[in-house]
């Protein structure tokens, strides 16, 4: 029989190539590429920058009392004074490391936990699949916040201990999702195929399912880390955090609320800076998020698609 | 002939033939089930876990007298089972016990907080909801004008920011820094209810709403367009209807059904959110008298607290779904 | 008979006349205001009491041109040009006020898909009153309408039917309900969307008289949207086939059908298989150019045996031949040959063992519905078992008991005189490797993160054993054994197309060198020419490396075609069984004698047909 013609390349919605043996990759690559992605890694780098490079960068001490209280700006401490009177330029440099890598860790435990008890509650089935999803759902009658202040009213703000309590408080909602796209994908008929080609239930999970999962995956871990930091940041402010003298954003917002009319900068940048970190790691989920639901369908493809995939394929 | 085989799935059984009864007793015995886990869980962080819990609470301030005092208030001489029983039992009939910071009884500290937190909540809800429908109607309606572009950007701006930093933010804006016009503290005087100041209840309101209307907006705005871009409104459309039939009477009803499920998770949100929101502006509702129990270790209050919470969320989850399932009838009727 | 005189411009005399309800002129339609055209030139009309057939494969563009027939275009295209005149008022000259007016009531639409439009959250009584209700004035008594064209269109007229939703109807009510909606208000001009697509052949009888039926006795004109030739065959006179946009062929059915002149039309014709003939099916290979990509001459060139280079040069006019337009220019080679469709010849004699698969009292079901009772079957070596049924009658669920993938089965099935365990994970590789599934579904069936190579090569690996070197030569060999080059194994599936990856699952079962093949409906989700090639690739493949094969399908014809015997299944039950000719044409089951009487049959010249047609050229 002669060759089939070179096919037409069929009109996918926006989607990542594969870019050599990392999928994943390639689906943030594009990703960036997009209007969304790009002011979202700008913004969320942009204080990632600050936030790690601080420290080192603070020319100044953040524990000392260098000027009145509520100081205003001037020319030698570039945002004034805090409540103390400390340089709020060096404490805002140094604030933001602990804050992120709390949060950083937080998602991680959070994403882990929750994929693992999704992945083995949906292929699993039955009993295990039950008793997973009913912890699930008790875990998720607490607000994430009241669950770690929970935690933390009797036995203190210790910092590893806030770290799990959030971790564990998202890893139900991780788990739904994942449980949920994995239940998905099981289904599909090329799961089946390896099936029938005698793959064993753990080879199956890693061969055929979980690289599917990898795009699922990275949205809940983008939308988790946004939680994480807002959290993290919540129970700073509310002083359950980092406790004094430390520089924390949340923590520094607090403090030095009384003194807005006086010198509002040391309430304002660390507030902006928390601001722009969400807003830029938000973003940027959204951004791949699009790419891998191929959102961002050019309306022609749309109305193209209809009139030219086969019946079956619809 | 068919194209496809369907297996024969099976045959409509008793439960599909009242979706609604069915639903509603099994979320209710789940919910009973789930809320007596919370109350173990909550008992055990904060009796059992902390090893003495007597010396946890008082800390620095224990002396004899007083760990003497705590532990028979607690029953913390008992066993283990025996203080859960007497903690439950006592949960369930209203003696609540007395709070270990200032000796009021429970109930009489938390009562007041709570309707004011209710209020809140419900007239936070309330807007909320109108507000985010309206605004992702119409953005649907006007998909891809320079309304909806900009709505739609802010919307994902802002459900990315920390309550608290809306809250700082309008506090700038509205009190302190930009302009003068609110109050930006909600101290009301102890014993009065939130509608009798109800100046005191707009930054928290406002706050609360930005922080919820972004979430309704976008699930309505999706819903909205997948309701007018479906076949059926094609096919309105093709049957010579008016567009104002098809956005009321087509597309709307389809859309608000996921509108619900946000709305009703949004308010479950506010139970959370409720804390960080009280505790910036003063405000006198269970959320900040959590946020001091806690920093005070005030056992009874915040067991009282956090099982109130999670009672809430319970039911929300179970009113949310049962009224989506009212507006959606291929689920609440049977073939 | 020779090639008429070029023509250009709308097409006015031979087709159209006065007498017309329903007259298309140069119908344009593009993509967004500047874009390529998805449908350009479209001429032809309709008298009133009559159907047209358009006919075409997936980017025919039949839908395009369907929904412009009542001014609209999907999300993203535009009508740019051409008149739309019904009874004489220019539909696409309308204001929004004015079309909305028309539509519903002056014409209306039947579409696809009722299911998908038919509001779900609306009773269907509203719905059906609402196709009254907006076009004041044109009905005195809408309840009563309402309920008079109901009874029209067969449907139970109670007020209980009016309070259901869609969901809680049957597929063929809910297309009854469509029908009943577009003849509310009498329209003028009917236009239908593949409105049986879906349907058992038997409702799709029903629905086809009642269409018929309903077309004569209010004199509308119709304009019926189909990819299935047959069902079209027996309800239109005049027929339009489209490809790549344009109408290659018009003219009356008898004609067009029967002694096709457009290379696209015969190519068409002969894929499509029929109940009564086992002939060799003819597929067009290759794909149908999208908007955009078709070129500067006749879209069809690429794929078509006739093509000289002038062909590529320019766009062919519609010329006038034997009483229809074509737009062909070398008619006139064309017309002297005629397909002829070889008949197949007998399959060979079975050697080995007497049957290699046999099924003995086999019962299965999904909890505790029974879906399937008591089958028996036996499958010879080398040879080919059809299974028919509808949807609903257990054909898959076999399929899946015999494969392993449905372990909820009792009896015993044998396969090369060892019985099978139930379940896949129970068996042995060696079982596994010999007996291969093809699944119905080729957008669901290959893993959209592997690549073809990867996806062909895993058999060879996990089966045979193969080392690296030897796989990957073996995989390339598949491959081209399939009709693919070697070149596809570096390709991700969402890169194929239908058929292409159709072919690949091929290539991924043949890679096992297994001894039974079963095929569950592979090629319902297919054009008809790409159906017609994978099946002759079936059928040469099951000859050369002697395998058996189960072949699982709903549609009578294509049975014909591969398959020496057959089984007819019904709710689970095997009705009728015993070698394809005796099936088909002397069936002895109450319930196949009705399927063969509904089935929809093409009347296509058989290969003893005579003379190319000698018929004058019209004037």
């Amino acid at each position: 029989m002669a060759v089939a013609e070179p096919s037409a390349p069929v009109a996918a919605p926006a989607r990542a190539r594969q870019v050599g043996r990392h999928p994943w990759l390639s689906v943030l690559w594009t990703a960036a590429r997009t209007p969304r992605g790009a002011v979202g890694l700008t913004l969320a780098g942009l204080v990632l920058l600050i936030a790690v490079v601080g420290p080192s960068a603070a020319a100044k001490s953040p524990d000392a009392l260098l000027m009145q209280p509520y100081a205003k700006p001037s020319g030698q401490f570039l945002l004034g004074g805090d409540f103390l009177g400390r340089d709020v330029l060096s404490r805002v440099l140094n604030g933001g490391l602990e804050l992120l890598i709390m949060a950083v860790a937080a998602t991680a435990i959070g994403v882990a936990v929750g994929a693992a008890a999704g992945i083995s509650a949906a292929y699993l089935r039955g009993r295990p699949d039950g008793l997973i999803m009913r912890t699930v759902d008790v875990i998720l009658a607490f607000p994430q916040l009241v669950f770690a202040l929970l935690l933390v009213s009797v036995l203190g703000p210790k910092l590893w201990l806030i770290v799990l309590a959030v971790g564990l408080s998202h890893a139900p909602a991780v788990a739904r999702v994942i449980r949920s796209a994995t239940l998905d994908i099981s289904e599909r008929d090329y799961v089946k195929v390896a099936e029938l080609q005698g793959m064993r239930p753990a080879t199956v999970m890693g061969r055929e399912i979980l690289p599917n999962l990898i795009s699922p995956l990275m949205v809940e871990a983008g939308l988790r880390l946004t939680y994480s930091i807002v959290i993290m940041a919540g129970l700073s402010f509310l002083g359950f955090g980092q406790q004094p003298p430390a520089a924390n954003w949340g923590l520094m917002i607090n403090e030095n609320r009384a003194g807005l009319p006086l010198n509002p900068w040391a309430v304002i940048v660390p507030a902006a800076l928390i601001a722009l970190l969400t807003i830029g790691t938000n973003t940027f989920t959204d951004a791949v998020a699009r790419v891998t639901i191929g959102v961002e369908r050019r309306p022609e493809e749309a109305a193209l698609l209809d009139e030219l995939t086969p019946r079956g394929a619809r | 002939m068919a194209t496809t085989t369907v297996p024969a799935g099976p045959a409509v059984s008793r439960r599909d033939a009242h979706p609604i009864l069915d639903l509603v007793s099994r979320r209710v015995v789940i919910g009973v089930v789930t809320l007596l886990v919370v109350s173990i869980v909550v008992f055990v962080a904060t009796q059992i876990l902390p090893g003495n819990a007597a010396y946890a609470i008082l800390g620095r301030s224990a002396n004899p007298a007083r760990l003497h005092a705590t532990e028979r208030q607690l029953h913390l001489n008992r066993g283990e089972l025996e203080q859960y029983w007497l903690w439950l039992s006592g949960l369930l009939t209203g003696k609540l016990g007395s709070s270990l910071a200032n000796g009021q009884p429970v109930w009489a500290l938390v009562k007041p907080r709570l309707i004011n937190s209710a209020v809140l909540v419900f007239v936070t809800g309330a807007i909320g909801a109108l507000v985010g429908v309206a605004l992702g109607a119409v953005a649907a309606l006007r998909k891809d004008s320079w309304f909806d572009h900009v709505t739609s950007v802010a919307a994902l701006a802002v459900t990315s920011l920390p309550e608290f930093v809306v809250a700082i933010g309008l506090i700038i804006l509205l009190s302190t820094v930009v302009w003068h016009v609110l109050p930006a503290v909600s101290l009301l005087p102890p014993g009065t209810y939130a509608w009798s100041q109800p100046k005191l209840l707009i930054l928290p309101v406002l706050t609360l709403v930005i922080v919820i209307v972004p979430y309704i907006f976008r699930m309505m705005r999706a819903a909205m367009i997948e309701a007018l871009e479906s076949d059926y409104v094609e096919m309105a459309r093709l049957k010579g209807a008016p567009e104002r039939r098809i956005v009321l009477r087509h597309a709307l009803p389809n859309a608000i059904a996921p509108t619900i499920q946000v709305i009703g998770l949004n308010f479950l949100y506010l139970a959370g959110g409720v804390v960080v929101v009280e505790y910036v502006f003063a405000f006198p509702g269970i959320g900040q008298e959590l946020v001091s129990a806690v920093a005070n270790r005030d056992i009874p209050v915040i067991q009282f607290i956090v099982v109130v919470l999670a009672a809430f969320y319970v039911f929300m989850n179970i009113l949310t779904d049962v009224i989506a399932l009212l507006a959606t009838p291929r689920r609440r009727l049977a073939r | 008979m020779t090639g008429g005189q070029p023509r250009g411009g709308p097409a006015a005399t031979a087709i159209s006349d006065e007498g017309d309800r329903l007259d298309v002129r140069d119908l344009e339609v593009r993509i967004g205001e500047h874009g390529p055209d998805v449908v350009s030139e479209i001429s032809f009309a309709v008298p009133a009491g009559e159907v047209l057939g358009l006919v075409g494969e997936s980017g025919s563009g039949k839908t395009t041109v369907a929904l412009a027939l009542l001014g609209h275009a999907r999300r993203g295209l535009r009508i740019r040009g051409g008149h739309v005149f019904l009874d004489g008022v220019d539909l696409l000259r309308l204001g929004p006020a004015e079309l909305r007016a028309a539509r519903g009531a002056k014409v209306a639409y039947v579409p696809q898909d009722p299911s998908a439009a038919l509001n779900p959250a609306m009773r269907v009584g509203e719905q059906l009153r609402e196709a009254v209700q907006v076009h004041p004035g044109a009905v005195d008594d809408a309840r009563g309408r309402v309920l008079e064209v109901m009874r029209e269109a067969r449907l139970d007229a109670a007020p209980q039917m009016l309070r259901r939703y869609p969901h809680q109807l049957s597929g063929g009510q809910q297309q009854r309900v469509s029908l009943a909606m577009a003849f509310c208000c009498r329209p003028a001009l009917i236009v239908l969307d593949e409105p049986t697509t879906g349907l058992d052949v038997t409702t799709q009888r029903h629905v086809l008289e009642t269409v018929r039926a309903l077309c004569r006795s209010y004199g509308v004109a119709a304009v019926y949207v189909s990819h299935d030739l047959a069902v079209v065959g027996g309800l239109v006179s005049e027929v339009a086939v489209m490809y790549a946009g344009r109408i290659v062929e018009i003219g009356p059915t008898a004609k067009v059908f029967g002694e096709p002149l457009h290379p696209y039309t015969r190519g068409l014709l002969a894929a499509v298989p029929s109940p009564l003939r086992a002939e060799v099916l003819t597929g067009i290979e290759g794909q149908p150019p999208r908007p955009g990509r078709r070129g500067t001459g006749c879209s069809f060139a690429p794929r078509c045996s006739f093509a000289v280079s002038e062909c590529r040069a320019r766009p062919p006019a519609p010329v006038l031949a034997d009483s229809r337009e074509v737009r062909c220019i070398r008619l006139a080679e064309i017309a002297s040959t005629h397909a002829a469709r070889p008949a197949v010849g007998g399959g060979p004699a079975p050697t080995g063992p007497a049957t290699a698969l046999s099924v003995r009292g086999v019962t299965a079901g999904y909890g505790r519905t029974p879906v399937l009772s008591a089958i028996e079957l036996d499958v010879p070596p080398e040879s080919c078992v059809a299974v028919v049924g509808e949807s609903g009658s257990g054909k898959t669920t076999l399929a899946r008991c015999i494969v392993g993938l449905h372990s909820n089965w009792s009896g015993e099935i044998t396969f090369d005189g060892a019985p099978l365990a139930r379940g896949a994970r129970d068996r042995p590789k060696e079982t596994l490797r010999r007996v291969q599934y093809i699944f119905q579904n080729p957008y669901t069936s290959l893993n959209p993160r592997k690549t073809v190579g990867q996806i062909v090569s895993w058999p060879l690996e996990q089966f045979l054993g193969l080392p690296f070197r030897e796989r990957s030569e073996r995989a390339v060999q598949v491959l081209e054994d399939v009709g693919l080059g070697g070149d596809f194994a570096g390709r991700y599936p969402d890169q194929l197309s239908g058929g292409e990856r159709q072919r690949v699952a091929i290539a991924r079962a043949l890679a096992a060198e297994p001894d039974l093949l079963v095929c569950d409906e592979v090629t319902s989700a297919l054009d008809v020419s790409v159906q017609a090639v994978i099946v002759e690739e079936l059928r040469r493949l099951q000859r050369e490396r002697h395998l058996a094969m189960i072949f699982i399908t709903h549609n009578l014809a294509l049975v014909r075609c591969i398959a020496q015997s057959a089984v007819v299944l019904r709710d689970g039950v095997v009705v009728e069984s015993g070698p394809v000719e005796r099936v088909l044409e002397h069936p002895e089951n109450p319930y196949t004698i009705r399927l063969m009487a509904d089935v929809p049959k093409l009347a296509v010249p058989g290969p003893e047909s005579g003379d190319p047609a000698a018929s004058p050229a019209e004037s």
